[in-house]
């Protein structure tokens, strides 16, 4: 079966039907969408909120982590006299302190009960309220954020790497690119090639666009060798790009399943966002000041550790949000406590909250969207609620 | 039954060579399960084991105050082989994939494998992936389903790579006798065993039910240079009800209750729908007719999950001709198929050097967006071709096209000639007209291997 956003893409591209095609008339030079700019990064693996933000104050921490969270006594940063950062993180503190960096502790997608790494990431990515309707929506929230922007052009937004990002499928133009991607081809080659795609929509769209970038030169330049060299390698691009025309960029970051071991999985997986995260702030210079980036991950993870000095798969958790677009320098929204008559079904963070809502709430103030498109369009179901004022 | 040799090749091989059959029955398919059984270059863990052994010993030695150079050396030298071990078994796979003239075995051995995923990592951990494909998926391609399933569950890797090795029974005796260190259970196995490798993410069970399974599953564990059985000292006491069946409780808890399980686990309605449609999404179409979905699970219910019966009745499907060219190649099938076409043999890639090995295959794959055994999580690799043919993973396989084939050959064919040999007598109309026009032999083959003709099946 054609990819429904590769058809109508390329069928825009080729000119048919372009007047009736609801985007076209959008594609204007003009009007661009202004200068706010939206980084998603999607942590996949369902990351331990409760160890990245450590919410050592709660006096049930201890009693349910006897080795992991420990907060500032092994060498957490504390925050607010509550939450303390995982060491892992500390790059960020000067962010915490410039009020750039924000989290919300207690968030989920409306997914419950089955916690499946796969079905959870299908929910988050498609923004929708349940995983019943996952096979038949293979869209995208960031998509259908695109479809609402006036002025967004196929280089407004740029899904990157070599995972697939679902979070950017979806009928509005895309670019989609892998910085380690390139290749030579002589004019005559390309030519030909061209031919040979014409017929196959897939094809054809995958291979302009690899035509169009490989011959702009956007290699990412030499990058420091290290554990997190790839999420650098994808922060640096994804900065390159928003310096441009680009104003919405999502990437992943994977090994967040930590169901043994936990100190070094999550360790690693730290440090890799948090390079991504200063080397966002680092190449994107002044334009950081009108950049959001939020993290999100499927679900959360137990509250109790298990056996094997990890946690399982559990449901609310935390959300990271980086910027100088934020009012950051604190933790948003309600913490649910862990005592045994606040978790959810006895094992899990209860979410306070829909995590499409601080997204839905970006898109409102960041793009001045309207909020019953957001609630209708871009999050079904969603009841966005009360402003958090991250971004009023 | 007589299949189009092409299509047959095509959709359930690894593609047409200089070497292809000139006609391709159910018994040639099943011959080539046959085939794909272990051979003589197979990983095994009682290697494995001996060879970790030699390396430990060796490292204390290279250790020690005033140890020479020679031992540290050796020390080395042993670590790197190991390494160099995993990845040999890397080019034993693309080998096999090359040399089996139908290449259905060996499609179903990738197809087993990422069914039953694990990863690889440190170099140990990828010895014993390779060794859970030599182990747990080659010997039961073509038996009962539940053979397999037992085998790939109760492989030392898969017990590491989900985190059995270490869930223990929260009653049991080591538990008890060693109350501080916080025994308990992980449930990742027996969560990934129903989600994924049995009923299949939407059938009838709960998270009691994962719960009940990671309850019985306890006593299943790996540790290196211990032996293999069943530990009951790990075990939670009890009987456990997984699926409204229960299981032990009487005496002490014993393998045969997690045999009893995945039998179970294996011949129920919704494995077989979601084995059916998993074959059917693999190698007919991502969004494949619910007509050959209910075949297939019928004959896997009716054949009491014997998966020769459901190969054969999936080779026979019209469904294969009338869904030509819907799946695209994943990266891994993308590079076989085309240093088959290309005339290599599997001798040639058994012999590659390292360099080669890693620069021509290894590193490329990696850009397709297919990291060998590393795959994003349990659930294994995507099979959508929207997921694989994305910019950057096309522009991945117009690179490796225009640069390798040239680099393995020397001598490359005439772009004409090898239109024919890649694609028979499927080729379409203007690539047809393109290859003749290219303006070197280089960009003539790379123009058929990069075609959308070539990348689909």
């Amino acid at each position: 079966m054609l990819s429904r956003r590769l058809f109508l893409k390329s069928s825009a591209l080729i000119g048919c039907s372009a007047a009736a095609h609801p985007l076209m008339s959008s594609i204007s030079f003009a009007s661009a969408p202004g200068e706010n700019r939206l980084v998603v990064i999607i942590l996949r693996g369902a990351m331990d909120g409760l160890d990245a933000f450590q919410p050592y104050g709660d006096p049930m921490l201890r009693q349910l982590r006897r080795k992991l969270s420990q907060g500032p006594d092994q060498g957490a940063t504390d925050l607010d006299g509550f939450f303390a950062l995982h060491p892992a993180l500390s790059p960020l503190m000067p962010l915490w302190r410039s009020g750039e960096l924000a989290f919300a502790p207690a968030v989920s997608t409306p997914y419950r009960d089955k916690r499946s790494h796969f079905d959870g990431q299908g929910v988050l990515e498609a923004g929708i309220p349940s995983e019943d309707d996952l096979l038949a929506r293979k869209d995208g929230w960031l998509n259908r954020l695109l479809q609402q922007m006036p002025g967004a052009r196929a280089q407004t937004a740029y899904a990157i790497g070599l995972d697939d990002m679902q979070i950017l499928d979806g009928p509005a133009p895309a670019r989609s690119w892998a910085p380690e991607a390139g290749f030579n081809l002589s004019g005559q080659a390309q030519r030909l090639l061209e031919h040979v795609y014409h017929d196959d929509p897939l094809f054809q769209a995958a291979g302009d666009q690899a035509m169009e970038i490989a011959g702009a030169g956007m290699q990412v330049e030499q990058e420091d060798p290290g554990p997190a060299r790839d999420a650098r390698m994808l922060a640096r691009f994804a900065a390159d790009r928003l310096n441009g025309e680009t104003r919405i960029a999502s990437f992943s970051i994977s090994g967040w399943d930590s169901h043994a071991n936990q100190s070094r999985i999550i360790g690693r997986s730290l440090q890799r966002l948090a390079e991504a995260i200063i080397t966002l702030r680092d190449t994107l210079g002044p334009n950081w000041g009108r950049t959001t980036v939020l993290a999100m991950t499927e679900f959360g993870r137990t509250v109790r550790e298990n056996g094997t000095g990890g946690t399982d798969h559990g449901t609310g958790g935390a959300m990271l949000m980086a910027g100088g677009a934020i009012r950051g320098g604190r933790a948003y929204g309600e913490w649910p406590g862990l005592a045994e008559g606040d978790l959810y079904a006895g094992r899990d963070l209860m979410p306070m909250r829909d995590i499409r809502a601080y997204a839905a709430w970006a898109m409102r103030d960041l793009y001045g969207i309207p909020r019953d498109a957001l609630e209708r369009d871009v999050f079904p179901g969603l009841e966005m609620g009360d402003n958090p004022g991250v971004w009023a | 039954m007589v299949l189009d040799p092409e299509i047959a090749m095509i959709r359930l091989g690894y593609g047409l060579s200089p070497d292809s059959p000139q006609a391709v029955d159910a018994d040639l398919l099943l011959a080539s399960v046959a085939t794909a059984r272990p051979d003589a270059d197979a990983i095994r863990m009682a290697d494995i084991d001996a060879r970790r052994q030699v390396e430990n010993d060796l490292a204390a030695a290279a250790r020690k105050p005033g140890s020479d150079k020679p031992t540290q050396r050796k020390s080395a030298r042993m670590r790197r082989e190991t390494i160099w071990m995993a990845q040999h078994a890397f080019q034993v796979r693309v080998a096999r994939a090359v040399a089996d003239p139908v290449g259905f075995g060996e499609r179903l051995v990738q197809f087993w494998s990422d069914h039953f995923t694990v990863a690889g990592g440190n170099r140990f951990q990828s010895l014993i992936a390779a060794a859970h494909v030599d182990e747990a998926i080659r010997p039961h391609l073509g038996g009962r389903f539940s053979d397999l399933m037992f085998a790939a569950e109760t492989h030392p890797r898969m017990l590491t790579y989900l985190n059995q090795s270490g869930s223990v029974g929260p009653n049991s005796a080591i538990a008890r006798r060693r109350k501080d260190d916080d025994l308990g259970l992980n449930e990742n196995l027996a969560r990934e065993m129903i989600e994924l490798h049995s009923l299949g993410v939407g059938g009838d069970y709960t998270q009691r039910d994962v719960r009940q399974l990671a309850r019985l599953l306890t006593g299943l564990s790996y540790r290196s240079g211990q032996d293999r059985a069943f530990r009951p000292a790990m075990a939670e006491p009890g009987a456990d009800t997984v699926l409204g069946v229960t299981y032990g409780g009487n005496g002490q808890a014993s393998l045969n209750d997690i045999r009893a399980v995945i039998e179970d686990l294996a011949m129920h309605p919704d494995t077989a729908r979601h084995l059916a449609r998993k074959l059917a999404v693999h190698f007919v179409s991502d969004d494949p007719p619910a007509d050959l979905i209910d075949r297939l699970a019928q004959t896997y219910r009716q054949a009491d999950g014997d998966l020769s019966a459901v190969y054969v009745a999936l080779a026979e499907a019209p469904e294969l001709a009338a869904g030509f060219r819907q799946k695209a190649r994943q990266p891994f099938d993308f590079v076989v198929a085309a240093l088959r076409a290309l005339g290599m043999r599997g001798g040639d890639l058994r012999q590659l050097d390292r360099r080669d090995s890693n620069g021509r295959l290894l590193r490329p794959l990696q850009t397709m967006g297919q990291r060998w055994a590393m795959p994003r999580g349990p659930d294994g690799w995507p099979e959508s071709a929207e997921s694989w043919i994305t910019p950057q993973g096309l522009a991945a396989r117009i690179d490796w096209s225009m640069r390798h084939p040239a680099k393995l050959l020397g001598d490359l064919p005439d772009p004409r000639d090898f239109l024919r040999t890649a694609l028979g007598s499927t080729a379409s109309q203007s690539l047809q007209w393109a290859v003749p026009k290219a303006e070197s032999p280089r960009e003539g083959v790379a123009i058929v291997l990069a075609s959308a003709d070539f990348n689909r099946r």
